[in-house]
């Protein structure tokens, strides 16, 4: 099963790094990893979509936490959540066919973000699914190139908090 | 003291955090990168500088310094070929837990990415096998890394913490003030077991019929020796130990059945076989200890004390986990156990194994054996020496044989198996024990893979025991060969290529001898003991084809035990 994993880690030299050679070393699916800044300049959010039995989830989970850069992990997976992607797709068009990509675009509520003499791209932004099913739609006509996000989330209502007490010892 | 708040260069900071945090020995070798450090250290005189003669063998007696003392070994090596030749070390204590810290010289930070002389990704290198690793950028971060390294090393699972000292930031300026606290708000290491699992493990434990404990390296890492001894002795419970358990409890104590595990006792094996309620303390359910997962302890109700939560059902699912501090919890659950259980059956079962397969060996043929001689030393030094080994079957007889009465005394590379760990662990548990024998129980091909510290041991007057066995054979892996691999003994066979020990010892300004007569093992051996103005070196010359029992092939359940040579095939 698939599961979404947002993790807060210190906007640090290295930080990803770590988290994608345990992933590496572990032996763990990734399906898609992003990272990006938060409301706290220290503090970046990554959004890990991550595939495996539930007992190799809970190791996922528990590896990251172990993990001195990280600050909060939560498996999104069965909350109420928001989950977004964005596609840049461009796709070949013929004569006949620049009008019927143009609508699907149009469908899906995307943007026709550039085009040329053979071939047009769209911006689509939502739910993987949804790229999902514009992929499946544009794939006759012939996709020349494909950039996707890869999944960013946020759990619906309150969001996930920075802790704002570090911790102190000794 | 100095004032603080005084401008220091990186150089001076970095001397002052380690005497902040009372470091006693450094491990290290110089080179260009770090040459200023080691311009300071000519006239640093609150600590002493062991100078080494591989960098793999500063790691390791790093480690063997951190483990017989339970203080923090420290390293200090050059950029690129130094701090990659630390690499196998830092592996090896990030297996096992062990609480170091490595500096590394480092090329300019203006140079990093240029392929610079000298340069090495080092912090790239050891992201996978350090607790922790850093890069400090700026001298003004300099002493809180230092001040977050040293914590996170001994702290909650103890490891490795790697450094990496660009040269600028050595020699740059800044004001100097050591941090009084550590600021990590992603790490929170000091836990104390949930009260709730715990009562429920006392009540479970209460109602046992076939309890057993299964004691790993975590007791002896958290202190707990006493509080196990109490709980166990107490409660009149069974006590089995993993390879870095060894000597957690007192290994002559009737109570105590010996090493569980691949080479394990047979009683061990069929304690776990066959308990009702398997208790983990500090161990990990290593494949070395299970066999074949899915038929370990097929019955028993699984227990599992921890402070790394990752350790909990990663390779053996359990029925109650509890994630704390060892110590403390063996401290709470003996405080809720007040009724010694009944277990005659039980302990009357293991005795019946004991009786029907003790460890054993041949005896009556006169030839010398690694098992005599380690059974020797054992009753010579009466349990207390600090046993320090190297990987191999001598590893696995030291284990089985040497009776272990106090924490802290068997050193040994578990996780990794590092041949070539032997030697150095043993010159830097020397440099932490002043009232013990340390002894060093190597093999013939390990022995020379760190043979360079000889000149180490030499040098600082280290009265370390070296016993060499010498088999004239990788014998561990001849022993797999035998069993395993159609008797081809490819590339095991050292007989035509080693060295004279005792010749090489001598070199190096050991006294050193040989036999090959298990005649003279007595005389030697006292001899040896009794030698404390320097290193001394015995080679034993012993049989070339013996085999470490009882064995449970790898990945085959503990049940599927042999038990002696003959038949290979015939289980018990
Ligand atoms: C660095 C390293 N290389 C290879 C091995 C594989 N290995 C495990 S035991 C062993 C044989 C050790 O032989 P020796 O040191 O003579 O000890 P013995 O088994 O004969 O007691 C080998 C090669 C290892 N553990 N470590």
């Amino acid at each position: 099963m698939k599961h979404t994993i947002s993790v807060l880690v210190e906007n640090q030299f290295g930080a990803f790094n770590r988290v994608a050679t345990m992933f590496s070393g572990k032996g763990f699916n990734i399906h898609s990893i992003s990272i990006g800044e938060t409301e706290t300049p220290e503090v970046s959010r990554m959004t890990i979509v991550t595939e495996g039995e539930d007992k190799i989830m809970e190791q996922v989970v528990k590896q990251l936490n172990r993990l001195i850069d990280t600050i909060k992990v939560i498996d999104l997976t069965g909350q109420d959540r928001v989950e977004r992607e964005l596609a840049l797709i461009t796709v070949f068009y013929q004569k006949g066919t620049r009008a019927e990509i143009i609508s699907v675009n149009d469908i899906f509520r995307g943007n026709v973000v550039d085009i040329n003499n053979k071939t047009i791209t769209l911006e689509i932004t939502g739910p993987p699914s949804k790229i999902d099913a514009v992929v499946n739609v544009l794939e006759p006509y012939g996709i020349k190139e494909m950039a996707r996000s890869g999944t960013v989330a946020l759990k619906r209502g309150e969001q996930l908090k920075i802790d704002k007490n570090i911790v102190t010892q000794q | 003291m100095r004032n603080p708040n005084q401008t220091l260069s990186g150089a001076d900071i970095f001397f002052e955090c380690l005497r902040q945090e009372k470091v006693e020995y450094i491990f290290g070798y110089p080179g260009g990168a770090v040459l200023k450090l080691y311009e300071k250290l000519y006239d640093v005189d609150f600590l002493k500088h062991i100078l080494v003669r591989h960098e793999q063998g500063a790691a390791h007696m790093a480690e063997g310094y951190a483990k017989a003392s339970g203080k923090i070994g420290v390293v200090l090596v050059t950029s690129g070929p130094g701090a990659t030749n630390t690499v196998t070390g830092i592996a090896d204590a990030y297996m096992d837990s062990v609480p170091i810290v490595v500096f590394t010289g480092q090329v300019a930070t203006h140079l990093i990415g240029n392929d610079a002389f000298q340069e090495a990704d080092i912090v790239g290198i050891t992201r996978p096998i350090t607790k922790h690793n850093f890069l400090v950028r700026d001298v003004k971060e300099l002493a809180a890394t230092i001040k977050k390294a040293f914590y996170i090393a001994s702290t909650g699972r103890p490891g490795p913490v790697l450094v990496d000292l660009p040269k600028d930031v050595i020699n740059s300026v800044c004001e100097f003030e050591y941090p009084e606290k550590v600021e990590l708000r992603g790490y929170k290491p000091t836990f104390l077991g949930h009260q709730n699992q715990i009562k429920k493990a006392a009540e479970i434990i209460k109602k046992a019929k076939r309890p057993l404990l299964y004691v790993g390296g975590g007791v002896i890492m958290s202190n707990g020796e006493r509080e196990l001894k109490l709980f166990a002795k107490e409660n009149n419970l069974p006590v089995t130990m993993t390879l870095q358990g060894l000597g957690a409890f007192p290994g002559n104590d009737p109570q105590s059945l010996g090493m569980l595990g691949m080479h394990g006792t047979y009683y061990a094996n069929q304690a776990v076989n066959n308990c009702d309620v398997l208790v983990s303390l500090g161990a990990r359910f290593d494949d070395r200890v299970t066999g074949k997962v899915d038929t370990f302890a097929i019955n028993a109700y699984k227990i599992h004390v921890d402070i790394d939560p990752t350790c909990i059902d990663k390779n053996v699912v359990v029925d109650l986990p509890i994630v704390g501090d060892v110590k403390h919890v063996l401290a709470e659950l003996a405080a809720e156990l007040n009724e010694p259980l009944q277990l005659d059956e039980w302990w009357n079962q293991i005795n019946k194994w004991k009786e029907i397969c003790p460890l054993h060996y041949e005896k009556n043929d006169g030839k010398l054996r690694s098992e005599f001689i380690i059974e020797k030393i054992s009753e010579k030094t009466k349990g207390e020496a600090v046993v320090v080994t190297d990987v191999g079957q001598h590893q696995m007889w030291t284990a089985q044989y040497y009776k272990f009465n106090n924490p802290r005394s068997h050193l040994t590379s578990g996780g990794l198996g590092t041949m070539g760990f032997g030697l150095p662990a043993s010159i830097g548990a020397a440099f932490a024990t002043k009232d013990r024998p340390v002894i060093l129980i190597s093999g013939d091909g390990g022995f020379q893979m760190n043979i360079q510290e000889l000149a180490t041991v030499v040098y600082y007057k280290l009265p370390v025991k070296i016993f060499v066995i010498n088999n004239s054979f990788l014998g561990m892996v001849r022993q797999w060969q035998e069993l395993f691999h159609d008797e081809k003994y490819s590339f095991t066979d050292l007989s035509a290529s080693n060295p004279d020990f005792v010749k090489v010892a001598e070199a190096f300004g050991l006294k050193a001898f040989s036999t090959n007569s298990i005649l003279n093992v007595d005389e030697i051996l006292d001899e040896a003991l009794a030698y404390n103005s320097g290193p001394v070196l015995v080679e034993f010359k012993v049989v070339k084809e013996d085999m470490v029992f009882p064995m449970v092939p790898a990945g085959k359940s503990i049940s599927q035990m042999m038990t002696k040579r003959l038949d290979p095939k015939e289980m018990v």
